[in-house]
Protein backbone atom coordinates (compact mmCIF):
# COMPACT_ATOMS: atom_id res chain seq x y z
CA UNK A 1 0.00 0.00 0.00
CA UNK A 2 3.10 2.73 0.82
CA UNK A 3 4.48 1.74 -2.59
CA UNK A 4 1.76 2.66 -4.63
CA UNK A 5 2.59 6.62 -3.99
CA UNK A 6 6.15 6.23 -4.91
CA UNK A 7 5.48 4.06 -8.09
CA UNK A 8 3.12 6.43 -9.14
CA UNK A 9 5.55 9.13 -8.02
CA UNK A 10 8.07 7.73 -10.81
CA UNK A 11 6.26 6.48 -13.26
CA UNK A 12 4.05 9.67 -13.52
CA UNK A 13 4.35 11.01 -17.09
CA UNK A 14 5.49 14.55 -15.08
CA UNK A 15 8.96 13.35 -14.28
CA UNK A 16 9.34 13.48 -18.10
CA UNK A 17 13.22 14.71 -17.82
CA UNK A 18 13.96 11.94 -15.37
CA UNK A 19 12.41 9.27 -17.74
CA UNK A 20 14.27 11.34 -21.05
CA UNK A 21 17.57 10.64 -19.22
CA UNK A 22 16.82 7.17 -18.20
CA UNK A 23 16.43 6.40 -21.89
CA UNK A 24 19.14 8.25 -23.68
CA UNK A 25 21.09 8.83 -20.16
CA UNK A 26 23.29 5.07 -20.93
CA UNK A 27 23.80 5.98 -24.42
CA UNK A 28 25.20 9.20 -23.62
CA UNK A 29 27.56 8.70 -21.20
CA UNK A 30 29.04 5.77 -23.31
CA UNK A 31 29.15 8.11 -26.36
CA UNK A 32 31.03 10.98 -24.31
CA UNK A 33 33.47 8.13 -22.95
CA UNK A 34 34.20 7.05 -25.89
CA UNK A 35 33.96 9.17 -28.06
CA UNK A 36 34.55 12.63 -27.16
CA UNK A 37 36.84 11.81 -24.56
CA UNK A 38 39.15 9.99 -26.95
CA UNK A 39 39.00 12.47 -29.39
CA UNK A 40 40.01 15.73 -27.44
CA UNK A 41 42.68 13.54 -25.69
CA UNK A 42 44.42 13.07 -29.57
CA UNK A 43 43.94 16.77 -29.73
CA UNK A 44 45.82 17.01 -27.03
CA UNK A 45 47.94 14.46 -27.60
CA UNK A 46 48.93 15.86 -30.96
CA UNK A 47 50.18 19.06 -29.75
CA UNK A 48 53.03 17.03 -27.45
CA UNK A 49 55.96 15.04 -28.12
CA UNK A 50 54.61 11.52 -27.46
CA UNK A 51 56.07 8.29 -28.17
CA UNK A 52 55.54 5.19 -26.28
CA UNK A 53 53.16 7.50 -23.79
CA UNK A 54 49.95 9.05 -23.56
CA UNK A 55 50.95 11.02 -20.57
CA UNK A 56 53.14 13.11 -22.89
CA UNK A 57 55.48 16.45 -20.78
CA UNK A 58 57.05 17.65 -24.08
CA UNK A 59 55.15 20.63 -25.76
CA UNK A 60 55.75 21.33 -29.14
CA UNK A 61 52.69 23.35 -30.27
CA UNK A 62 52.08 22.73 -34.09
CA UNK A 63 55.25 20.95 -35.34
CA UNK A 64 53.58 17.55 -35.30
CA UNK A 65 51.22 19.15 -37.85
CA UNK A 66 53.96 20.75 -39.81
CA UNK A 67 55.47 17.21 -39.92
CA UNK A 68 52.62 15.43 -40.97
CA UNK A 69 51.84 18.25 -43.69
CA UNK A 70 55.37 17.71 -45.28
CA UNK A 71 56.04 13.73 -45.05
CA UNK A 72 56.18 12.80 -48.61
CA UNK A 73 54.64 8.97 -47.33
CA UNK A 74 51.69 11.02 -45.48
CA UNK A 75 50.81 13.17 -48.36
CA UNK A 76 51.16 10.36 -50.56
CA UNK A 77 48.44 8.24 -48.40
CA UNK A 78 46.52 10.67 -49.23
CA UNK A 79 47.40 10.93 -52.49
CA UNK A 80 46.57 6.80 -52.53
CA UNK A 81 43.18 8.04 -51.26
CA UNK A 82 42.07 10.22 -54.08
CA UNK A 83 43.27 7.59 -56.49
CA UNK A 84 41.16 5.03 -54.92
CA UNK A 85 37.88 7.44 -54.23
CA UNK A 86 38.35 7.92 -58.18
CA UNK A 87 38.11 4.62 -59.16
CA UNK A 88 35.69 2.94 -56.78
CA UNK A 89 32.96 5.40 -56.33
CA UNK A 90 31.52 5.91 -59.89
CA UNK A 91 32.30 2.32 -60.46
CA UNK A 92 30.02 1.13 -57.33
CA UNK A 93 27.79 3.83 -57.45
CA UNK A 94 26.73 3.62 -61.49
CA UNK A 95 27.20 -1.18 -61.04
CA UNK A 96 25.04 -0.61 -57.98
CA UNK A 97 21.93 1.81 -59.89
CA UNK A 98 22.70 -1.02 -63.00
CA UNK A 99 21.85 -3.72 -60.50
CA UNK A 100 19.31 -2.20 -59.11
CA UNK A 101 17.71 -1.60 -62.53
CA UNK A 102 18.13 -4.70 -63.60
CA UNK A 103 16.59 -6.50 -60.62
CA UNK A 104 13.73 -3.98 -60.59
CA UNK A 105 12.47 -5.11 -64.20
CA UNK A 106 13.13 -8.40 -63.90
CA UNK A 107 10.15 -10.76 -64.14
CA UNK A 108 11.42 -14.07 -63.07
CA UNK A 109 13.27 -15.04 -59.72
CA UNK A 110 13.57 -11.75 -58.85
CA UNK A 111 13.61 -12.46 -55.36
CA UNK A 112 16.82 -14.86 -56.18
CA UNK A 113 18.83 -12.40 -58.11
CA UNK A 114 18.60 -9.73 -55.43
CA UNK A 115 19.81 -12.21 -52.46
CA UNK A 116 22.73 -13.37 -54.68
CA UNK A 117 23.77 -9.80 -55.53
CA UNK A 118 23.19 -8.91 -51.56
CA UNK A 119 24.81 -11.75 -50.13
CA UNK A 120 28.74 -10.54 -50.33
CA UNK A 121 27.50 -7.98 -47.88
CA UNK A 122 28.18 -10.62 -45.13
CA UNK A 123 31.11 -11.43 -45.98
CA UNK A 124 34.22 -10.12 -44.38
CA UNK A 125 37.21 -8.48 -45.96
CA UNK A 126 39.45 -10.72 -44.42
CA UNK A 127 37.63 -13.83 -46.50
CA UNK A 128 37.27 -11.82 -49.38
CA UNK A 129 40.72 -10.63 -49.11
CA UNK A 130 42.01 -14.01 -48.68
CA UNK A 131 40.15 -15.46 -52.13
CA UNK A 132 41.10 -12.78 -53.91
CA UNK A 133 45.07 -13.05 -53.10
CA UNK A 134 45.24 -16.71 -52.68
CA UNK A 135 43.14 -18.32 -55.24
CA UNK A 136 41.61 -15.21 -57.88
CA UNK A 137 45.00 -13.55 -58.60
CA UNK A 138 47.49 -15.62 -56.36
CA UNK A 139 51.28 -15.75 -57.91
CA UNK A 140 52.92 -16.04 -61.19
CA UNK A 141 52.23 -19.85 -61.63
CA UNK A 142 48.44 -20.51 -60.15
CA UNK A 143 45.75 -18.93 -59.91
CA UNK A 144 42.30 -18.22 -62.24
CA UNK A 145 43.57 -14.68 -63.55
CA UNK A 146 46.31 -16.57 -64.70
CA UNK A 147 45.12 -19.75 -65.28
CA UNK A 148 42.49 -17.51 -67.84
CA UNK A 149 44.97 -15.44 -69.20
CA UNK A 150 47.61 -18.28 -70.07
CA UNK A 151 44.23 -20.06 -71.64
CA UNK A 152 44.09 -16.76 -73.66
CA UNK A 153 47.82 -17.31 -74.88
CA UNK A 154 48.99 -14.31 -72.65
CA UNK A 155 51.57 -14.25 -69.87
CA UNK A 156 51.32 -14.57 -66.85
CA UNK A 157 51.20 -11.48 -64.23
CA UNK A 158 52.10 -10.92 -60.73
CA UNK A 159 49.04 -8.90 -59.80
CA UNK A 160 50.13 -7.86 -56.50
CA UNK A 161 53.88 -7.59 -56.24
CA UNK A 162 54.77 -5.22 -59.09
CA UNK A 163 53.78 -1.76 -59.77
CA UNK A 164 54.70 -1.39 -63.09
CA UNK A 165 52.11 -1.53 -64.53
CA UNK A 166 49.76 -1.03 -61.58
CA UNK A 167 48.08 -4.30 -61.54
CA UNK A 168 47.21 -4.41 -57.72
CA UNK A 169 44.50 -1.36 -58.42
CA UNK A 170 42.63 -4.25 -60.48
CA UNK A 171 42.78 -6.67 -57.78
CA UNK A 172 42.00 -4.04 -54.72
CA UNK A 173 39.03 -2.18 -56.52
CA UNK A 174 37.76 -5.43 -58.26
CA UNK A 175 37.30 -6.83 -54.56
CA UNK A 176 35.62 -3.94 -52.89
CA UNK A 177 33.48 -3.56 -55.54
CA UNK A 178 32.32 -7.32 -55.14
CA UNK A 179 32.07 -6.74 -50.91
CA UNK A 180 29.95 -3.34 -51.55
CA UNK A 181 27.82 -3.59 -54.82
CA UNK A 182 25.00 -5.36 -53.24
CA UNK A 183 24.53 -3.11 -50.37
CA UNK A 184 24.47 -0.35 -52.98
CA UNK A 185 21.86 -1.80 -54.91
CA UNK A 186 19.64 -2.18 -51.70
CA UNK A 187 19.33 1.36 -51.12
CA UNK A 188 18.83 2.15 -54.97
CA UNK A 189 15.96 -0.30 -55.01
CA UNK A 190 14.36 1.10 -52.11
CA UNK A 191 14.81 4.35 -54.09
CA UNK A 192 13.19 2.61 -56.96
CA UNK A 193 10.44 0.97 -55.49
CA UNK A 194 8.89 4.98 -54.36
CA UNK A 195 8.86 6.09 -58.06
CA UNK A 196 5.31 6.16 -58.41
CA UNK A 197 3.91 4.57 -61.10
CA UNK A 198 1.62 7.52 -62.25
CA UNK A 199 4.72 9.26 -63.43
CA UNK A 200 5.63 6.52 -66.21
CA UNK A 201 2.19 6.49 -67.30
CA UNK A 202 2.33 10.34 -67.59
CA UNK A 203 5.68 9.76 -69.53
CA UNK A 204 4.09 6.97 -71.94
CA UNK A 205 0.91 9.10 -72.80
CA UNK A 206 3.85 12.19 -73.51
CA UNK A 207 5.39 9.71 -76.28
CA UNK A 208 8.63 9.16 -73.95
CA UNK A 209 10.85 6.01 -75.80
CA UNK A 210 10.43 3.69 -73.09
CA UNK A 211 14.65 3.04 -71.97
CA UNK A 212 16.68 5.69 -72.24
CA UNK A 213 13.81 8.55 -72.76
CA UNK A 214 12.19 7.41 -69.48
CA UNK A 215 15.70 6.78 -67.42
CA UNK A 216 16.98 9.91 -68.23
CA UNK A 217 13.83 12.09 -67.41
CA UNK A 218 11.88 10.35 -64.97
CA UNK A 219 14.28 7.25 -63.06
CA UNK A 220 16.98 9.49 -62.30
CA UNK A 221 16.30 12.35 -61.23
CA UNK A 222 13.25 10.99 -59.02
CA UNK A 223 16.91 8.59 -57.68
CA UNK A 224 18.30 11.91 -56.77
CA UNK A 225 17.90 11.76 -52.82
CA UNK A 226 19.37 8.23 -52.87
CA UNK A 227 22.17 8.81 -55.42
CA UNK A 228 23.55 12.07 -53.23
CA UNK A 229 23.16 9.78 -50.01
CA UNK A 230 24.98 7.17 -51.60
CA UNK A 231 27.78 8.88 -53.25
CA UNK A 232 28.69 10.22 -49.39
CA UNK A 233 28.68 7.03 -48.05
CA UNK A 234 30.69 5.68 -51.02
CA UNK A 235 33.38 9.13 -50.57
CA UNK A 236 33.09 8.25 -46.67
CA UNK A 237 34.00 4.57 -46.83
CA UNK A 238 36.45 5.27 -49.12
CA UNK A 239 38.15 7.45 -47.26
CA UNK A 240 37.82 4.34 -44.66
CA UNK A 241 39.28 1.64 -46.53
CA UNK A 242 41.72 -0.19 -44.52
CA UNK A 243 40.92 -3.88 -44.29
CA UNK A 244 41.40 -4.60 -47.81
CA UNK A 245 44.33 -2.81 -48.45
CA UNK A 246 46.07 -4.67 -45.46
CA UNK A 247 44.99 -7.89 -45.88
CA UNK A 248 46.00 -7.92 -49.37
CA UNK A 249 49.32 -6.65 -48.90
CA UNK A 250 51.14 -6.46 -45.64
CA UNK A 251 53.70 -9.40 -44.71
CA UNK A 252 54.98 -10.26 -41.63
CA UNK A 253 52.20 -11.13 -39.46
CA UNK A 254 49.31 -8.98 -37.51
CA UNK A 255 51.16 -6.83 -35.39
CA UNK A 256 54.04 -4.50 -35.14
CA UNK A 257 55.39 -5.80 -38.07
CA UNK A 258 56.27 -3.77 -41.24
CA UNK A 259 56.36 -5.67 -43.50
CA UNK A 260 53.78 -3.60 -45.83
CA UNK A 261 55.28 -2.70 -49.18
CA UNK A 262 55.50 1.84 -50.08
CA UNK A 263 53.25 1.86 -52.58
CA UNK A 264 49.42 1.68 -51.86
CA UNK A 265 49.11 3.03 -48.52
CA UNK A 266 45.72 4.59 -47.86
CA UNK A 267 45.79 7.03 -44.54
CA UNK A 268 44.48 4.90 -42.21
CA UNK A 269 46.93 2.12 -43.06
CA UNK A 270 49.65 4.91 -42.43
CA UNK A 271 48.11 5.89 -39.53
CA UNK A 272 47.90 2.51 -37.82
CA UNK A 273 51.77 2.16 -38.77
CA UNK A 274 52.50 5.13 -37.58
CA UNK A 275 50.26 4.94 -34.00
CA UNK A 276 50.14 1.46 -32.97
CA UNK A 277 53.61 0.42 -34.97
CA UNK A 278 56.92 -0.05 -33.16
CA UNK A 279 57.17 3.61 -32.47
CA UNK A 280 53.99 4.08 -30.82
CA UNK A 281 54.24 7.62 -32.26
CA UNK A 282 50.68 9.11 -30.31
CA UNK A 283 51.86 12.88 -30.96
CA UNK A 284 52.24 12.03 -34.71
CA UNK A 285 49.45 9.67 -35.13
CA UNK A 286 46.82 11.58 -33.38
CA UNK A 287 48.04 15.09 -35.93
CA UNK A 288 47.12 12.85 -38.82
CA UNK A 289 44.54 11.93 -37.33
CA UNK A 290 42.69 15.35 -36.86
CA UNK A 291 44.04 16.23 -39.84
CA UNK A 292 42.86 13.18 -42.03
CA UNK A 293 39.17 13.95 -40.00
CA UNK A 294 39.47 17.43 -41.03
CA UNK A 295 39.98 16.35 -44.63
CA UNK A 296 37.31 14.12 -44.36
CA UNK A 297 34.71 16.55 -43.25
CA UNK A 298 35.87 19.04 -45.70
CA UNK A 299 35.44 16.49 -48.72
CA UNK A 300 31.95 16.25 -47.11
CA UNK A 301 30.70 19.52 -46.95
CA UNK A 302 32.19 20.11 -50.35
CA UNK A 303 30.45 17.23 -52.11
CA UNK A 304 27.07 18.21 -49.72
CA UNK A 305 27.21 21.63 -51.93
CA UNK A 306 27.97 20.43 -54.98
CA UNK A 307 24.99 17.68 -54.69
CA UNK A 308 22.72 19.99 -52.98
CA UNK A 309 22.49 18.01 -49.96
CA UNK A 310 19.85 19.10 -47.14
CA UNK A 311 17.97 21.03 -49.43
CA UNK A 312 14.28 21.41 -48.59
CA UNK A 313 12.61 19.53 -51.28
CA UNK A 314 15.08 16.54 -50.08
CA UNK A 315 12.99 16.19 -46.99
CA UNK A 316 9.59 15.14 -49.15
CA UNK B 1 0.47 -3.75 -66.23
CA UNK B 2 0.70 -4.25 -70.06
CA UNK B 3 -0.75 -7.17 -71.30
CA UNK B 4 0.65 -6.76 -75.13
CA UNK B 5 4.49 -6.57 -74.68
CA UNK B 6 6.09 -5.71 -78.45
CA UNK B 7 8.83 -7.95 -79.72
CA UNK B 8 11.27 -5.39 -78.94
CA UNK B 9 10.44 -5.96 -75.36
CA UNK B 10 10.46 -9.43 -75.04
CA UNK B 11 13.73 -9.51 -76.50
CA UNK B 12 14.60 -6.76 -73.78
CA UNK B 13 13.25 -9.06 -71.35
CA UNK B 14 15.32 -11.90 -72.53
CA UNK B 15 18.61 -9.84 -72.74
CA UNK B 16 18.11 -8.58 -69.05
CA UNK B 17 17.79 -12.02 -67.77
CA UNK B 18 21.05 -12.94 -69.38
CA UNK B 19 22.86 -10.31 -67.76
CA UNK B 20 21.50 -11.23 -64.57
CA UNK B 21 22.37 -14.87 -64.71
CA UNK B 22 26.15 -13.90 -65.92
CA UNK B 23 25.76 -11.86 -62.84
CA UNK B 24 24.67 -14.40 -60.27
CA UNK B 25 28.05 -16.51 -61.55
CA UNK B 26 30.08 -13.76 -60.95
CA UNK B 27 29.08 -13.20 -58.13
CA UNK B 28 28.52 -16.80 -56.88
CA UNK B 29 32.14 -17.51 -58.03
CA UNK B 30 34.46 -16.30 -54.62
CA UNK B 31 31.70 -18.58 -52.74
CA UNK B 32 32.46 -21.39 -55.17
CA UNK B 33 36.05 -20.73 -54.87
CA UNK B 34 36.15 -20.63 -50.91
CA UNK B 35 34.54 -24.06 -51.02
CA UNK B 36 36.70 -25.30 -53.66
CA UNK B 37 40.09 -24.58 -52.52
CA UNK B 38 38.61 -25.38 -48.38
CA UNK B 39 38.12 -29.11 -50.20
CA UNK B 40 41.42 -29.31 -51.95
CA UNK B 41 44.92 -30.68 -50.91
CA UNK B 42 47.38 -28.22 -51.02
CA UNK B 43 48.97 -29.41 -54.02
CA UNK B 44 45.39 -29.18 -55.85
CA UNK B 45 45.39 -25.53 -54.59
CA UNK B 46 48.88 -24.33 -55.96
CA UNK B 47 48.62 -26.54 -58.94
CA UNK B 48 49.86 -24.94 -61.93
CA UNK B 49 47.01 -26.19 -63.61
CA UNK B 50 44.21 -24.81 -62.42
CA UNK B 51 40.91 -27.01 -62.42
CA UNK B 52 37.58 -26.22 -61.75
CA UNK B 53 36.81 -29.14 -59.61
CA UNK B 54 39.13 -30.96 -57.65
CA UNK B 55 40.70 -34.09 -58.36
CA UNK B 56 39.06 -35.63 -54.65
CA UNK B 57 37.58 -33.74 -52.19
CA UNK B 58 38.86 -34.06 -48.79
CA UNK B 59 36.28 -34.05 -45.92
CA UNK B 60 39.11 -34.93 -43.77
CA UNK B 61 40.65 -30.99 -43.68
CA UNK B 62 37.52 -30.02 -41.63
CA UNK B 63 39.07 -32.36 -38.44
CA UNK B 64 42.46 -31.72 -39.18
CA UNK B 65 41.70 -28.12 -38.70
CA UNK B 66 40.30 -28.14 -35.56
CA UNK B 67 42.78 -30.60 -34.46
CA UNK B 68 45.92 -28.38 -35.05
CA UNK B 69 47.15 -26.69 -31.91
CA UNK B 70 49.01 -24.15 -34.57
CA UNK B 71 45.44 -22.88 -35.35
CA UNK B 72 43.94 -21.42 -32.11
CA UNK B 73 40.48 -21.43 -34.56
CA UNK B 74 38.06 -23.23 -31.78
CA UNK B 75 38.97 -20.43 -29.35
CA UNK B 76 38.86 -17.27 -31.97
CA UNK B 77 35.40 -18.43 -32.89
CA UNK B 78 34.26 -18.59 -29.69
CA UNK B 79 35.70 -15.24 -29.34
CA UNK B 80 33.83 -14.21 -32.00
CA UNK B 81 30.87 -15.82 -30.71
CA UNK B 82 30.64 -13.91 -27.25
CA UNK B 83 31.94 -10.60 -28.72
CA UNK B 84 29.47 -10.43 -31.86
CA UNK B 85 26.15 -12.02 -29.41
CA UNK B 86 27.22 -9.21 -26.53
CA UNK B 87 28.23 -6.41 -28.25
CA UNK B 88 25.25 -6.65 -31.02
CA UNK B 89 22.11 -7.27 -28.37
CA UNK B 90 23.94 -4.44 -25.76
CA UNK B 91 24.43 -1.82 -28.59
CA UNK B 92 20.66 -2.59 -29.90
CA UNK B 93 19.77 -2.17 -26.41
CA UNK B 94 21.10 0.65 -25.71
CA UNK B 95 20.12 2.07 -28.65
CA UNK B 96 16.58 1.39 -29.24
CA UNK B 97 16.34 2.96 -25.84
CA UNK B 98 17.99 5.88 -26.97
CA UNK B 99 16.29 6.46 -30.31
CA UNK B 100 12.51 5.93 -28.17
CA UNK B 101 13.85 8.60 -25.94
CA UNK B 102 14.54 11.18 -28.62
CA UNK B 103 11.21 10.43 -30.60
CA UNK B 104 8.75 10.55 -28.10
CA UNK B 105 9.98 11.39 -24.44
CA UNK B 106 9.43 15.53 -24.46
CA UNK B 107 12.30 17.18 -23.08
CA UNK B 108 13.56 20.81 -23.59
CA UNK B 109 16.80 20.10 -24.67
CA UNK B 110 16.40 16.79 -27.11
CA UNK B 111 17.34 19.10 -30.19
CA UNK B 112 20.69 19.52 -28.66
CA UNK B 113 21.32 15.86 -27.21
CA UNK B 114 20.49 14.56 -30.46
CA UNK B 115 22.31 17.31 -32.71
CA UNK B 116 25.42 15.92 -30.35
CA UNK B 117 24.80 12.30 -31.58
CA UNK B 118 24.39 13.05 -35.17
CA UNK B 119 27.27 14.92 -35.25
CA UNK B 120 29.52 12.35 -33.91
CA UNK B 121 28.13 10.24 -37.11
CA UNK B 122 30.07 12.54 -39.13
CA UNK B 123 33.12 11.66 -37.83
CA UNK B 124 34.56 8.00 -39.37
CA UNK B 125 34.64 5.52 -36.39
CA UNK B 126 37.87 4.76 -38.00
CA UNK B 127 39.27 8.05 -37.71
CA UNK B 128 39.10 8.12 -34.02
CA UNK B 129 40.98 4.33 -33.66
CA UNK B 130 44.24 5.97 -32.64
CA UNK B 131 42.54 8.32 -29.43
CA UNK B 132 40.14 5.39 -28.40
CA UNK B 133 42.68 3.06 -28.34
CA UNK B 134 44.98 5.42 -26.22
CA UNK B 135 41.81 5.92 -23.92
CA UNK B 136 41.08 1.66 -24.31
CA UNK B 137 44.68 1.37 -23.15
CA UNK B 138 44.98 3.33 -20.20
CA UNK B 139 41.52 1.78 -19.02
CA UNK B 140 44.22 -1.59 -19.11
CA UNK B 141 41.61 -3.20 -21.93
CA UNK B 142 44.20 -4.74 -24.32
CA UNK B 143 44.14 -7.60 -25.44
CA UNK B 144 40.79 -7.86 -23.50
CA UNK B 145 37.23 -9.18 -24.70
CA UNK B 146 35.73 -5.97 -22.98
CA UNK B 147 38.04 -3.51 -25.18
CA UNK B 148 36.81 -4.98 -27.92
CA UNK B 149 33.02 -5.30 -27.15
CA UNK B 150 32.82 -1.88 -24.81
CA UNK B 151 33.36 0.87 -27.48
CA UNK B 152 31.20 -0.71 -29.99
CA UNK B 153 27.92 -0.40 -27.38
CA UNK B 154 27.80 3.14 -28.39
CA UNK B 155 26.62 3.38 -32.31
CA UNK B 156 25.35 6.66 -32.97
CA UNK B 157 23.95 4.84 -36.35
CA UNK B 158 21.55 2.14 -34.59
CA UNK B 159 19.96 4.98 -32.32
CA UNK B 160 19.40 7.51 -35.84
CA UNK B 161 17.64 4.51 -37.17
CA UNK B 162 15.37 3.50 -34.12
CA UNK B 163 14.57 7.46 -33.67
CA UNK B 164 13.84 7.75 -37.56
CA UNK B 165 11.54 4.32 -36.96
CA UNK B 166 9.94 5.48 -33.29
CA UNK B 167 8.80 8.59 -34.90
CA UNK B 168 6.67 6.76 -37.39
CA UNK B 169 5.40 4.13 -34.49
CA UNK B 170 1.29 4.67 -34.32
CA UNK B 171 0.77 6.78 -31.24
CA UNK B 172 -2.80 5.11 -30.49
CA UNK B 173 -1.13 1.91 -29.41
CA UNK B 174 1.52 3.76 -26.42
CA UNK B 175 -2.25 6.00 -25.88
CA UNK B 176 -4.04 2.58 -25.14
CA UNK B 177 -0.68 1.38 -22.62
CA UNK B 178 -0.93 4.71 -21.21
CA UNK B 179 -4.38 4.23 -20.04
CA UNK B 180 -3.75 1.13 -18.67
CA UNK B 181 -1.47 2.72 -16.25
CA UNK B 182 1.84 1.85 -18.14
CA UNK B 183 4.72 4.27 -17.36
CA UNK B 184 7.61 4.93 -20.17
CA UNK B 185 9.26 1.68 -19.69
CA UNK B 186 6.39 0.02 -19.39
CA UNK B 187 4.87 1.44 -23.28
CA UNK B 188 8.18 1.27 -24.04
CA UNK B 189 9.14 -2.73 -23.36
CA UNK B 190 5.23 -4.22 -23.54
CA UNK B 191 3.84 -2.24 -25.93
CA UNK B 192 6.86 -0.62 -28.91
CA UNK B 193 9.19 -3.45 -28.55
CA UNK B 194 6.51 -6.12 -29.62
CA UNK B 195 5.52 -4.45 -31.78
CA UNK B 196 9.04 -3.70 -33.52
CA UNK B 197 10.29 -7.41 -34.12
CA UNK B 198 11.28 -6.70 -37.86
CA UNK B 199 12.90 -3.55 -37.51
CA UNK B 200 14.75 -4.98 -34.60
CA UNK B 201 15.67 -7.51 -36.09
CA UNK B 202 16.78 -5.40 -39.05
CA UNK B 203 19.04 -3.15 -37.25
CA UNK B 204 20.30 -6.36 -34.76
CA UNK B 205 21.47 -8.10 -38.71
CA UNK B 206 22.92 -5.10 -39.25
CA UNK B 207 24.54 -4.85 -36.12
CA UNK B 208 25.86 -8.63 -35.97
CA UNK B 209 27.68 -8.27 -39.86
CA UNK B 210 29.12 -5.62 -38.61
CA UNK B 211 30.53 -6.79 -35.36
CA UNK B 212 31.64 -9.94 -36.60
CA UNK B 213 33.15 -8.77 -39.59
CA UNK B 214 34.90 -6.10 -38.06
CA UNK B 215 39.02 -6.07 -38.56
CA UNK B 216 40.44 -2.80 -37.59
CA UNK B 217 39.47 -2.36 -34.15
CA UNK B 218 39.94 -5.91 -32.50
CA UNK B 219 43.54 -5.96 -34.82
CA UNK B 220 44.25 -2.54 -32.52
CA UNK B 221 43.15 -4.42 -29.43
CA UNK B 222 43.57 -8.35 -29.96
CA UNK B 223 47.61 -8.41 -29.63
CA UNK B 224 47.54 -11.71 -27.65
CA UNK B 225 45.97 -14.63 -29.37
CA UNK B 226 43.93 -15.58 -26.63
CA UNK B 227 41.79 -12.42 -27.44
CA UNK B 228 41.72 -13.10 -31.42
CA UNK B 229 38.19 -12.83 -33.58
CA UNK B 230 38.20 -15.13 -36.21
CA UNK B 231 38.84 -12.25 -38.44
CA UNK B 232 42.30 -11.73 -36.85
CA UNK B 233 43.21 -15.38 -36.86
CA UNK B 234 42.64 -15.58 -40.39
CA UNK B 235 44.28 -12.09 -41.32
CA UNK B 236 47.10 -13.64 -39.21
CA UNK B 237 47.55 -16.62 -41.25
CA UNK B 238 47.35 -14.92 -44.60
CA UNK B 239 49.53 -12.06 -43.93
CA UNK B 240 52.64 -14.75 -42.79
CA UNK B 241 54.33 -16.60 -45.00
CA UNK B 242 54.36 -20.53 -44.50
CA UNK B 243 50.85 -21.68 -43.87
CA UNK B 244 48.28 -24.92 -44.98
CA UNK B 245 46.38 -23.13 -47.66
CA UNK B 246 43.66 -26.10 -47.16
CA UNK B 247 43.41 -25.29 -43.61
CA UNK B 248 42.92 -21.55 -44.12
CA UNK B 249 40.40 -21.74 -46.68
CA UNK B 250 38.52 -23.90 -44.29
CA UNK B 251 38.80 -21.92 -41.14
CA UNK B 252 37.38 -19.13 -44.07
CA UNK B 253 34.05 -21.27 -44.38
CA UNK B 254 33.79 -21.81 -40.59
CA UNK B 255 34.33 -17.92 -40.24
CA UNK B 256 31.67 -17.20 -43.31
CA UNK B 257 28.90 -19.96 -41.86
CA UNK B 258 27.32 -18.17 -39.45
CA UNK B 259 26.79 -15.14 -41.16
CA UNK B 260 25.82 -16.72 -43.91
CA UNK B 261 22.86 -18.39 -41.74
CA UNK B 262 22.09 -15.34 -39.92
CA UNK B 263 22.21 -13.28 -43.05
CA UNK B 264 19.74 -15.68 -45.19
CA UNK B 265 17.50 -16.42 -42.30
CA UNK B 266 17.00 -12.69 -41.78
CA UNK B 267 18.00 -10.69 -44.94
CA UNK B 268 13.84 -10.23 -45.87
CA UNK B 269 14.13 -7.96 -42.24
CA UNK B 270 17.33 -5.79 -43.46
CA UNK B 271 15.63 -5.14 -46.81
CA UNK B 272 12.58 -4.20 -45.23
CA UNK B 273 14.03 -2.20 -42.84
CA UNK B 274 15.70 -0.03 -45.90
CA UNK B 275 12.84 0.16 -47.62
CA UNK B 276 10.66 1.52 -44.78
CA UNK B 277 13.13 4.11 -43.08
CA UNK B 278 16.74 3.39 -44.39
CA UNK B 279 19.34 6.12 -45.14
CA UNK B 280 17.90 6.89 -48.47
CA UNK B 281 14.08 8.95 -47.37
CA UNK B 282 12.73 10.82 -44.47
Amino acid sequence: MARAPLRHRLLGEQNRNLWFWVFVGPFVIGLMIFVLVPILWSIYLSFFEARNTVTPSLFVGLDNYGDMLSDPAFLSSLGTFVVFAAFIVPLTFVGSLGLALLVHRARFAKAFFRSVFFLPVACSYVVAAMIWKLSIFSGVRFGLANSVLRALGLDSVAWLSVTQPPWYWLVIVTLRLWLQLGFYMILFLAGLQRIPTVLYEAAAVDGAKPGWQVFRYITFPQLRTTSVAVLLLLLINAFQAFDEFYNLLANAGASGGGGYPPYARPPLVYLYYTALGNQQDFGHGSAGAVILALVIALFTVLQGRLLGFGRKEDRA
Amino acid sequence: MTTVRSGTERVGSVLRHVALGLGALLFLLPFYLLIRNALSTNADITSPQWTFFPDDIQWDNIGELFADPAVPMLRSLLNSVVISVLETSGAVLIGALAGYGLARIPYRHANVVLGMIVGTLMIPAAVTFVPTFVMVSTLGWVSSLQGIIVPGLFQALVVFLFRQYFLNFPRELEEAGRVDGLGYPGVFFRIVVPNSKAFVAAVATITFIGSWNAFLWPLVIAQDSSSWTVQIALSTFLTAQTVNLHELFMAAVFSILPMMLVFLGLQRFIVQGVESTGTTGQ
